[in-house]
């Protein structure tokens, strides 16, 4: 089959071309000694399937972002047929270039002059025919966003592509060397003159009315946080319910099929498939609501160019921390999961940010931990206080993830080394169609990636719970209870006691099980149970114990996002252990000083 | 008189003279366009000495201060 592959600079509408070209037939590739996600699918050109390959954002073929040297790699490493450029119309006067040290490579090259709309409405013109007489190979004008120039861009492309029996020259990328570059960038300076008309003056756009609002100095900051909030609320007062009724169904399915399906099966089977089985399967579809809802809020707020004024204004602050203003979205939507705010990263290519990001954002309160924190806090504290332990321990979010970041930002793997230079992009509204393939695509690539792991997780956390066999569930007999009880010696100095520690290990499940695993422990449920933990746990206990929940090993879906998203154990590893020692220590370190303080 | 980037006021118009940057900066300043001879304009810059906001040709860009101060300009 033969094989082409995207390219383009970064705000050249790559994505949405690569999107309209493709559908939804899109997968997630995997490629030998390449880190980052690359999209391929294979679509029908010319009587024949050929795949279609989305490599990232590059500005220069030579250059040393981390983006630039995995093009530069998949461009040495496979064998490629075609390369399809796209440029956006608007910016022709400094994207010819790329073009050009493509196609200096000696592989057949089609271009795609992009976002010609806007083009259009700035009053400049484009003569492709020079364009494609001056370079040497075809050039199609389109619209990605509305489908213009599709039909003949593909043409264009099955006709390159038949025309040119693939050769590939050795070394080609050796031989296209900078020394080239002065002469690439002349040719192109002569060539824009004959063939793009740019009026003289540009008048004031609405993008430049808006930033005057949105970046200012006073107004800037509120504004973002206000949006910040309705993304927020949109996302997760929005999915809840929704999460809720899946949830519901989910039980109700495995309470009226699957239970009676299995009527005739051992006692242990049936738990083995009802509990830990489909258990981890409602669990993964537990996220698939905040995934869909975050990721169509962030293709608007990414879409339409919101997300780089974000960096402008949070960047003052962030950058004293080694992150920028990306990283602080990410973060504040960690509050609500952090499952799809680690996804979201993406966003941010410097590889090292991104680990930088991904370490931190776990520290983030979730709404999960939320529950739990609500429960004790309900349970054990006065209402007059009860607001200021749950704010102290919001404090504590926060600072645990500032002391982080401040503390990896200059360890080698995540000092980020590339140079903060964003470019903004006007002011655009995405389409209906550009938010709702992002949603899916993200959810699709979750479920791909992170499902192995969080069944087998909650399989396993079922099986340490059940077994050995005619054990009480989560009884001191079960593994969880001889593990709980082994680990006593690490978790007694913390006031967590055996019944807490099962809880825990519950918790590395998913959080919100925590108060369902505490009934099972105890055999209570509702006010008896919080009768129950007021009466056997003190303050002091308790608050040790929720420190340790906030801190440590975020549940099983952010890890297995974690190892999907960095695709390395060895983080992975490292940002497992790194909260577990973290949550040890603060916990040690207030339950042994408020127990001598107040002499409990 | 050659003066920073980071020394213009927000409005004010000037052209590029040189870059001092290193290879990974100025190879991105190039693709961004920046070339000494052309126009360069400040938009605003943020609070608490935070990024420029600078516009140069038909593209928008944001640069930390810090990175700024490797452009220096002349008087159009």
């Amino acid at each position: 089959m033969k094989r082409i592959a995207l390219l383009g600079m970064p705000n050249t509408g790559k994505s949405t071309l690569f999107n309209r070209l493709t559908g939804a037939a899109a997968r997630v590739g995997n490629w030998p000694g390449i880190t980052v996600d690359l999209l391929a699918a294979k679509i029908p050109l010319g009587g024949n399937l050929v795949e279609l390959i989305d490599l990232p954002g590059i500005y220069d073929l030579h250059g040393y972002s981390d983006d630039e040297r995995v093009v530069r790699h998949f461009l040495e490493a496979q064998p490629i047929d075609l390369l399809l450029v796209a440029v956006n119309a608007v910016q022709l006067e400094r994207q010819l270039v790329l073009p050009m040290q493509l196609a200096e490579l000696g592989l057949p090259v089609v271009m795609a002059v992009n976002m010609i709309d806007e083009a259009r409405k700035l009053g400049m013109s484009v003569d492709t025919e020079r364009l494609a007489a001056g370079l040497g190979l075809p050039v199609v004008a389109i619209s990605a966003k509305y489908g213009e120039g599709q039909a003949q861009l593909l043409t264009a492309t099955a006709e390159t592509l038949g025309a040119t029996p693939p050769q590939r020259a050795e070394a080609e990328l050796a031989r296209a060397r900078l020394a080239a570059d002065d002469q690439i960038e002349a040719r192109a300076a002569a060539l824009l003159d004959s063939a793009v008309s740019m009026p003289r003056v540009v008048p004031e756009q609405i993008s430049d009315r808006l930033d005057k609002l949105l970046m200012h100095n006073a107004w800037g900051l509120p504004l973002f946080f206000l949006a910040m909030l309705g993304v927020f609320a949109g996302v997760f007062w929005l999915g809840a319910p929704i999460q809720d009724l899946m949830k519901n169904g989910f039980g109700w399915f495995g309470a009226a099929a699957l239970q009676p399906a299995l009527a005739g099966t051992p006692e242990l089977l049936r738990g083995f498939i009802v509990e830990g089985l489909y258990g981890g399967i409602s669990t993964v579809a537990a996220f698939v609501p905040v995934i869909v809802l975050f990721f169509f809020f962030m293709a608007v707020v990414e879409d339409s160019g919101y997300l780089s004024r974000a960096a402008y204004l949070m960047d003052a602050l962030m950058s004293r921390m080694g992150l920028d203003g990306r990283s602080f979205v990410m973060l504040l939507m960690g509050f609500g999961c952090n499952v799809p705010a680690l996804m979201g990263t993406r966003v941010m290519r410097s590889r090292a940010l991104r680990l930088l990001s991904m370490i931190v954002i776990p520290f983030s309160l979730c709404s999960a931990r939320l529950q739990v924190f609500l429960f004790i806090i309900g349970a054990l504290f006065a209402p007059a206080v009860a607001p200021l332990v749950l704010m102290s321990l919001y404090l504590l979010s926060f600072a645990t993830a500032f002391i982080t970041a401040v503390l990896f930002r200059r360890s080698e793997g995540f000092r980020s080394e590339e140079p903060f230079v964003i470019e903004l992009p006007p002011y655009r509204l995405p389409t209906l169609r550009q938010v709702w393939m992002r949603g899916w695509l993200e959810v699709r690539h979750f479920m791909a990636r992170a499902s192995k792991i969080i069944v087998s997780g909650v399989v396993v956390v079922w099986l340490l719970t059940h077994l050995p066999y005619g054990v009480a569930p989560a009884g001191a007999e079960s593994y969880a209870g001889i593990l709980g009880h082994w680990m006593q010696p690490v978790l007694g100095p913390l006031g967590i006691d055996e019944k807490l520690t099962i809880a825990l290990i519950f918790g590395f499940v998913a959080k919100e099980v925590v108060i369902g695993a505490l009934a099972v422990i105890y055999g209570l449920d509702g006010n008896a149970l919080t009768a129950h933990i007021a009466g056997s746990l003190n303050g002091v206990q308790a608050y040790s114990f929720m420190i340790f929940c906030l801190i440590y090993t975020p549940c099983l879906s952010t890890i297995a996002t974690l190892k999907a998203e960095s695709r390395s154990l060895r983080f992975t590893a490292l940002a497992l252990a790194w909260p577990l020692a973290l949550a040890w220590t603060a916990s040690f370190a207030f339950y042994q000083t408020a127990t001598r303080l107040l002499g409990t | 008189m050659s003066r920073p980037l980071t020394s213009l006021a927000p409005g004010e118009e000037a052209q590029i003279s040189k870059i001092h940057a290193a290879e990974a900066l100025y190879h991105r300043l190039t693709a961004l366009g920046f070339r000494s001879g052309r126009p360069i304009r400040l938009l605003r810059r943020a609070a608490f000495r935070g990024p420029l906001h600078i516009r140069i040709g038909s593209t928008d860009v944001i640069i930390r201060a810090s990175d700024a101060r490797c452009i220096e300009l002349v008087a159009i």
